[in-house]
């Protein structure tokens, strides 16, 4: 034998580089942590900074981890670790949510993707929907004080980085369609549904151009 | 632009490499600490790096200067060292009874070497990094890694079978 590397043992380095992650996202040296959370809509990246969560991602429809990780390191910080015990509160009240347990997330949220413009207030107009309820384009963007401005408010929902928590699957077209979804209309639907619209969805569905 | 990669995936990237050359320049018991002392400072100094670096590089730069802040802190304090395994010195003596107890043979005995050689032939032979980027690694010039990690295989070539027989 020469001079050659020590062996690690199987998963050695991984469960080390957990551990680390793990201290990095409790001792603050990291800014941004992020889980995997799987439920019915299948698996969400939950991504906070230690203001709130920033990002839920539909991992499949954001073209994988690594792309939804690489917007975030480009457009908040590249000091991202995975931490799922950071992601504790997001993951129960998402569970609690899909069990229907919860009406309502208390998880504190980081508009750090959204800014303080109308986009902004497009969101907290959505987020202003009851559990059970839903609205239309017209009346968010008039919530938001543009009542003209549905389009952009359509965009804005569209873009809406942090889906499920900030319900913009509550708001349908004025016409009584599904209208849109960052996570695919089946998704939206579902979501309806959990929420005791039985098979409003599918009606929707067949009718929307 | 390029952009630096978001820190987990480097950190999964370069974690097999890292341990691998902690377990061989401080052994296994102290390479726990200071695999995480390294990314951790490497994540306190991450977005002043230039997106195009050597990140291999970069990251057992600071690994390197861990072990030698664990050196110098053995040096102030010493303990025992471990003697070297007859068997594995011995011209002629039996195999040592597993790899794993030979090769830390041969590592414990690269710890044991002057400064310079110690970090050259781990950053060469636990790390693979090349003689220039080793250079780098130490702020010395390649000719003198070059010669340290010849003047450490020399001295575990006259007590040790089967050292490589050029840096």
């Amino acid at each position: 034998m020469s001079l050659h590397p020590p062996d690690l043992h199987p998963g050695e380095a991984a469960a080390l580089a957990a551990r680390t992650a793990s201290r990095a996202a409790g001792e603050g040296v990291a800014e941004v942590a992020y889980a995997r959370v799987d439920g019915p809509v299948g698996r969400l990246v939950a991504i906070a900074t230690p203001r709130g969560l920033v990002r839920l991602a539909y991992e499949l429809e954001n073209g994988g981890l690594d792309s939804v990780l690489d917007v975030i390191a480009r457009r908040l910080s590249p000091r991202i670790v995975e931490a799922p015990a950071s992601l504790d509160n997001v993951r129960r009240e998402l569970d609690e949510y899909f069990a229907g347990r919860r009406r309502e997330f208390d998880v504190p949220l980081d508009w750090g993707l959204v800014g303080s413009g109308f986009a902004r207030r497009v969101l907290e107009a959505a987020i202003a929907i009851p559990f059970g309820a839903t609205s239309t384009y017209r009346a968010v963007a008039a919530a938001a004080g543009s009542p003209n401005g549905y389009r952009a408010a359509g965009n804005a929902l569209g873009a809406n980085p942090i889906p499920i928590v900030v319900p913009c699957h509550r708001v349908l077209a004025s016409t009584g369609g599904l209208g849109g979804y960052t996570g695919g209309l089946e998704r939206k639907s579902l979501l309806l549904g959990i929420e005791g619209d039985p098979g409003g969805g599918q009606l929707a569905l067949a009718t929307d151009g | 632009m390029p952009h630096l990669p978001p820190f987990q995936r480097f950190l999964d990237t370069q974690r097999d490499d890292v341990l691998r050359f902690l377990v061989a320049a401080v052994g296994r018991h102290d390479a726990d600490d200071a695999f995480q002392e390294t990314f951790l400072s490497a994540l306190r100094a991450y977005e002043r790096l230039q997106p195009d670096s050597n990140l291999r590089a970069w990251v057992l730069t600071i690994a390197h200067r861990k072990a030698l802040d664990i050196h110098r802190a053995r040096a102030r304090r010493p303990v025992p060292v471990p003697e070297l395994d007859d068997r594995a010195a011995a011209p002629g003596g039996e195999p040592a009874a597993d790899d794993d107890a030979a090769q830390g043979d041969h590592w414990e005995r690269v710890r044991l070497l002057p400064p310079r050689q110690r970090a050259v032939l781990t950053l060469r032979y636990a790390a693979n990094l090349t003689h220039g980027e080793i250079a780098v690694a130490l702020n010395c010039s390649t000719e003198a890694a070059r010669r340290a990690a010849s003047d450490g295989l020399k001295t575990l070539r006259e007590e040790l079978p089967d050292v490589p027989a050029s840096a």
